[in-house]
Formats: C-alpha cells, sequence, structure tokens
C-alpha cells in the first residue's frame, strides 16, 4: 500500500478564547489574527516538514486548497507544489486539489499542472474536488447551482486540453475558447492520475468508477466514521461490476505514534484538541448552500446512515468531539506506539479496503518538533510494517509513472 | 378557501404548474422565495375581483427545469415563454421577491408584454450603504424571523400538508430556494438598475415596513428609477413576504392602485 504525507497548513496561533470571541475559522475569519511575520515561520517549516517526509520514505506528499481559512493556508497549493517538485525527488506530488471551478479560464489548471509534471519529472497527481461550500460559493461567490455543471465541463476541457495534439475550439456551456493549446504539456501519458476528493455522493462513486479515478475520502473524523462510507463506495463498485482493487480508494486519517501510548496520549492532546477544537469551529451558516447538494444526496442523506458520516466530514461539527478522549476514542486520531499505530492502520486499511492511505501527522498547532518525531518514528517503525499490504494482490494502476532516473536532473546546490 | 383550478404548460420542454382562480380580467402573479407551495389567501383576496393566473417558475413548486437556465437572459425567456403560454401576455403583472426581479426584468426587455406592474420587495438592486442580508448564509432556524414578522404562521404555510412526505416536501423547498440561487447569487443584483428606465408600465411597488432581508429604503430606490408613473406603498407590520404577512393589506393596495 502507499503511505502519503498530507499537510494542510494550520495557522498555530488562534487564541483561547478563539470559539467564544471569533465566528467562525472559515469565511469570516478575522484578518487580524494573522501576523505575516508568523507565516513568514510557518510557511518554511510547513514545506520543511513535507520535504523531510518524503526524505524518510513517504511515498507521496499532499497539499490541498482552501481560501479565508485558518486551518488551511494554500489558497494556491500549486505554489507549495511546484517548490517541493524541486526539492524533493522520489516522492509522488499529490495535489489534491485544484478546486476546478475556481480557475477561469480551466485551462489554467492544466497548464499549471503540467508545470509541475514537467518539474518533477512526471511526479504529479492530479486531485480535482469540486471543493466546499465555504470555499467556493461563500469565500468564492460561485453559483451553488451551477457549481457540479460547471466543474464537469473544465474537467473535461482539462482532459482534452492534456490530451489533444492539436489546438481546438471550446464551445462549452460556460466557456467559449477559441484556441485551447496548452504548452506546456504533462510529461505522463496520456495525463497524470486523477484522484477525486469527495463526500459520500453516489453520482461521484459511480463518475469515478466510470473514469477510472481514484476515489478519496477526506474526513476529519477518522475511520469509524469512514466506515460507512467506503462501505458504501465499495458496494457500489461491485454493483458496477469493479473489482476490489484498494488502490481505486485514498482515504485521510490523523495519526500520532510515540515510544509507548501513554507518552502518545500526553504529547497529541493539545494539538489534537486544538484542532477540533478551534480549528473546526465554523458558522454553519456557509455550509449550506442551496443546491450544493444533489437532490440524490439530500434524500440518502436523510436515508441512510452513509449519509451522516458524508455530513459532518462538509465540516459543519455538529456534535463533533473536541475533548482528547473522545477524539481518541472515536478515531478521529489514532495514536499509540509504533507497534500498535502499525496494527491499527493495517485494520484500517484491510476494513475500509484502502491502498492510499493519507496521513496528517501535523495537526493543530503541533510544532515542529512534535511533528518530525512523529514522522520519523512512523517512517522508521510503523511504514515497513505497512508499506507491502496488498502488493500481493494488487496492482496500483493510479500512481504517478516519473522518468526514470538517468533522465531526471536535480536542482543545484544552495549556496551563501 | 377554494381550491384554485389547475393545468400546465411547456416552457423549454418541461411542464410547468398554472393555478388560476377568479372572473375578470387576467392578473397575473409571480411566486416569491419559495414560489406556491399552496394557495394563499392573499391570492384569494385578489381572486375576488380579477382573475388570477399564477404560473410556477421553473424550479418552483409544481415545475422543473431551472438547472437548464444558465443566465438573466434565459430566465427572461422562460419567463416571457411562461406568461405567454399561460395567457398573460400584455396583462398585469405582479411578481413578489425572486417573481418580482423577474416581472422587473420582463417590463424591461419587453414593454408590451406587461400592462401594469406590481413589484413586491423585489430583488435586483444592491446598495452597499444599506447591504441586503445574505439569504443564503441563514440558518433554517433564522428563517422565519429574516422573512417574516409571523414566523410561526410562515412556518405553518411552509409545513408539509397532512399526506404528503415530509422529506420530498423538504426537497420541493429546497429546490426554489436553489432556483432562487441560480438565479441572484451571490448579491440578488444583475444590473437591473440599467434597465429600469425602460419600464414605462404604470408600477405599484410594495414593501414590508419590517423587512429584514431587503431594507425598506430600496422601494424609493426603485420608485426614482422607474420610467413611468409610479406608487410606493409601505405595509405595516409586514416583513420582506409582506403577502404573506399581511395579505389582506397587500391585496387591498393592489386592487386600490388597479382601479
Amino acid at each position: 500500500m502507499k503511505l502519503l504525507w498530507f499537510h494542510l497548513m494550520p495557522y498555530t496561533d488562534l487564541p483561547d478564547d478563539f470559539k467564544q470571541k471569533h465566528n467562525s475559522v472559515w469565511v469570516d475569519i478575522d484578518s487580524r489574527l494573522f501576523d505575516p511575520r508568523k507565516a513568514h515561520v510557518l510557511y518554511n517549516e510547513f514545506m520543511d516538514e513535507l520535504e523531510h517526509a518524503a526524505e524518510m520514505g513517504f511515498h507521496g506528499i499532499c497539499v490541498n486548497e482552501h481560501h479565508s481559512n485558518a486551518y488551511g493556508l494554500m489558497p494556491s497549493p500549486n505554489l507549495i507544489a511546484a517548490s517541493l517538485a524541486r526539492r524533493t525527488r522520489d516522492a509522488a506530488i499529490v495535489v489534491m486539489g485544484n478546486s476546478l471551478v475556481l480557475y477561469n479560464p480551466p485551462t489554467r489548471v492544466a497548464e499549471e499542472m503540467a508545470m509541475i509534471d514537467c518539474i518533477s519529472g512526471g511526479r504529479l497527481v492530479a486531485g480535482f474536488p469540486v471543493g466546499t461550500p465555504m470555499d467556493t460559493c461563500y469565500a468564492y461567490s460561485q453559483n451553488p447551482s451551477q457549481l457540479r455543471q460547471r466543474y464537469h465541463e473544465a474537467h473535461d476541457l482539462i482532459l482534452r486540453a492534456w490530451q489533444d495534439p492539436d489546438p481546438f475550439t471550446w464551445n462549452g456551456r460556460f466557456h467559449k475558447l477559441r484556441y485551447v493549446n496548452v504548452w506546456p504539456r504533462p510529461v505522463q501519458k496520456p495525463h497524470p492520475p486523477v484522484w477525486i476528493p469527495g463526500g459520500g455522493s453516489i453520482e461521484t462513486w459511480r463518475w469515478c468508477a466510470e473514469l477510472d479515478y481514484v476515489y478519496s475520502y477526506l474526513s476529519y473524523f477518522g475511520y469509524k466514521n469512514g466506515e460507512a462510507t467506503m462501505k458504501g463506495f465499495w458496494d457500489e463498485m461491485k454493483r458496477l461490476g469493479k473489482d476490489a482493487n484498494p488502490y481505486r480508494a485514498g482515504f485521510l486519517q490523523f495519526v500520532g505514534v510515540a515510544e509507548t501510548r501513554e507518552e502518545a496520549l500526553a504529547l497529541y492532546r493539545e494539538p489534537a484538541e486544538y484542532f477540533y477544537g478551534r480549528c473546526l469551529h465554523l458558522d454553519p451558516r456557509y455550509a449550506l448552500a442551496p443546491g450544493y447538494s444533489s437532490e440524490a444526496t439530500q434524500r440518502a442523506r436523510v436515508r441512510s446512515a452513509v449519509a451522516d458520516a458524508a455530513a459532518r466530514s462538509g465540516g459543519a461539527g455538529a456534535g463533533q468531539a473536541t475533548g482528547f478522549e473522545a477524539i481518541v476514542d472515536q478515531g478521529y486520531v489514532i495514536v499509540g506506539s509504533p507497534d500498535e499505530v502499525a496494527e491499527q492502520l493495517r485494520d484500517v486499511a484491510t476494513n475500509l479496503n484502502v491502498g492510499h492511505l493519507m496521513l496528517l501527522m501535523q495537526f493543530g498547532n503541533m510544532n515542529r518538533q512534535l511533528t518530525q518525531y512523529n514522522t520519523e518514528l512512523f517512517a522508521k517503525r510503523v511504514l515497513p510494517q505497512l508499506e507491502r499490504l496488498f502488493d500481493d494482490r494488487w496492482e496500483d494502476r493510479w500512481w504517478p509513472r516519473a522518468l526514470p532516473a538517468a533522465e531526471t536532473v536535480q536542482p543545484r546546490e544552495l549556496r551563501g | 378557501m377554494s381550491e384554485p383550478s389547475e393545468r400546465h404548460v411547456q416552457v423549454n420542454g418541461r411542464r410547468c404548474r398554472v393555478w388560476e382562480k377568479g372572473e375578470g380580467e387576467p392578473l397575473g402573479f409571480l411566486g416569491g422565495l419559495r414560489g406556491l407551495p399552496r394557495w394563499p389567501r392573499f391570492l384569494d383576496r385578489l381572486a375576488e375581483r380579477r382573475r388570477v393566473i399564477a404560473p410556477s417558475l421553473p424550479g418552483y413548486p409544481g415545475a422543473t427545469g431551472f438547472e437548464e437556465l444558465d443566465d438573466l437572459a434565459d430566465w427572461v425567456t422562460a419567463s416571457l415563454d411562461l406568461l405567454e403560454t399561460s395567457g398573460l401576455d400584455g396583462a398585469d403583472l405582479i411578481g413578489a421577491s425572486v417573481g418580482g426581479t423577474l416581472a422587473a426584468e420582463v417590463a424591461a426587455f419587453s414593454r408590451a408584454s406587461v400592462r401594469r406592474l406590481v413589484l413586491i420587495a423585489p430583488f435586483g438592486l444592491f446598495d452597499e450603504r444599506e447591504p441586503a442580508k445574505d439569504l443564503w448564509a441563514t440558518r433554517p432556524d433564522e428563517l422565519p424571523e429574516l422573512l417574516s414578522t409571523r414566523p410561526a404562521e410562515l412556518a405553518a404555510y411552509l409545513a408539509a400538508p397532512a399526506g404528503e412526505d415530509a422529506l420530498e416536501w423538504s426537497i420541493l423547498l429546497a429546490r426554489a430556494s436553489e432556483a432562487a440561487a441560480r438565479l441572484l447569487w451571490p448579491l440578488g443584483e444583475l444590473g437591473l438598475r440599467k434597465r429600469l428606465h425602460r419600464i414605462q408600465a404604470p408600477t405599484l411597488v410594495v414593501w414590508g415596513s419590517e423587512d429584514r432581508l431587503l431594507p425598506p429604503s430600496y422601494a424609493k430606490k426603485f420608485a426614482s428609477a422607474l420610467g413611468g408613473w409610479v406608487e410606493v406603498r409601505e405595509i405595516a407590520d409586514a416583513g420582506h413576504l409582506a403577502e404573506i404577512d399581511q395579505p389582506d393589506a397587500v391585496a387591498a393596495a393592489i386592487l386600490g392602485f388597479f382601479t
């Protein structure tokens, strides 16, 4: 299986009384809480952490896109990915991803991702999320009723722009482009692997199956809450006659490793409570854009349990735990010794049948030192216990196909 | 209160419900935020004197097909098709809230389509100095208070009738909400200010004195930009859905304007 290291890049200095004094971490987050001097340090440390994870042997490093959000400081994940492409060698660069509707024209995504694929020598995974209502409908004022129609048109345009060798005209419903001719083109042919981060919507599952894309369930609420959604996904794959290749799926999980469980419980309490308490303090007014959820999803949400979990991952936060004991108990964060964590993650990967496990190992206000400790301990003593899982039976057809080493170049050393 | 008669017309290849009641000169009504989930007292009052024809705009209760409408031109075209096939071409027309903005657009783009116009708290303008509240950043439990001075009565008006599937009813209302968002997201402003001078039909602008969504001061902004004879009537103790809060007073103001 593949173990990937995911960074949200949270702002780490939200005040203790953030929940009491501020309305929301997202959309109307108070800009007076943002110190650019602090952000200078954070961005550089966070990029160090991603590079460090790649050096330690994680198979991929992941970034994503959020707007007006204090727990996600990457309005442009492509900027970060471009830098990571220069400073890493083998790891996949997983951009998880670009919210397609926010790029006008969407050929911008085709261009920038092709650049990253060229710079990295073919290590890009192209993630195409619809984007949350908070990001798309509120922070970027996109029409929720048109969001999915625009998303699908943007997707079709980008895929054709990567593959059609000739300039073409796009007479779309939302985009009219006389000359589409993306230059540069991606290294990977016919195009970089496409992964779709999604909630629990049945339309998304069917679409991933039809186009042979990876479906990634990026919930902050861990494996216990994710079980129903992943079961729904696999039931649908079976119904559609698709194989049970675990590499069809990705799943996000928070993890904290230490020498002993006691030590882990002591070390990860504060950052976990910071994340689930402050970072997920979201005004639900910004999670309810009319038309964002299809009518089929609205029906499913009421009629099935899949739904519940999916609705919660949207970030609305209803009934969500914020105390550490409950956070651990409900599986939001897996903590323990290396062997305990390996055993739990093996169960998670097997039960959920997930080949791409995306691990959040810096979360909340976790500092650089603890992040490094968590990452190293995992890479040295957990990863080796897990990486061969599934490989006897399944091939990862959705992993980047990088250039052979002999064809790649490395950046010059920094001097002075 | 007897039920209206019901028929259907085709707009854009999709069925749209048309409710009708009363005798006399036809009087059109384009509904507001949730359309007409049921026949309201307000239209009964009007039907005592006029033949009231209330066609459902795409996406509102009784009609689908709004997913095909992408921009203002599409919505105005659909509205014109709907009015003409319902027998309202050149008739008096009332538009409330979202229906109000489309009634105004129709009257601006196609002067002959509307004889006399009534706008009840229409969307269409946005003044940064007196911004409209964000309808779409409102929790469901806050909505009745935002829209109405009689939130309990509004909740009863919107509640699923006996025998209706509660989930499907909630989806019906959510669809209407989406249709409004599809036209008006994010500000409820589509450049109508630049077209208001073209509306030369005599116009009555009605606004609830307690409209907490669109400030009542917007009534004057509309009135001063309209191109023909204009009257403004503020309705006491009424919110954004003035015709639901004060059906008798709003109906009386409209019938008075027409005589």
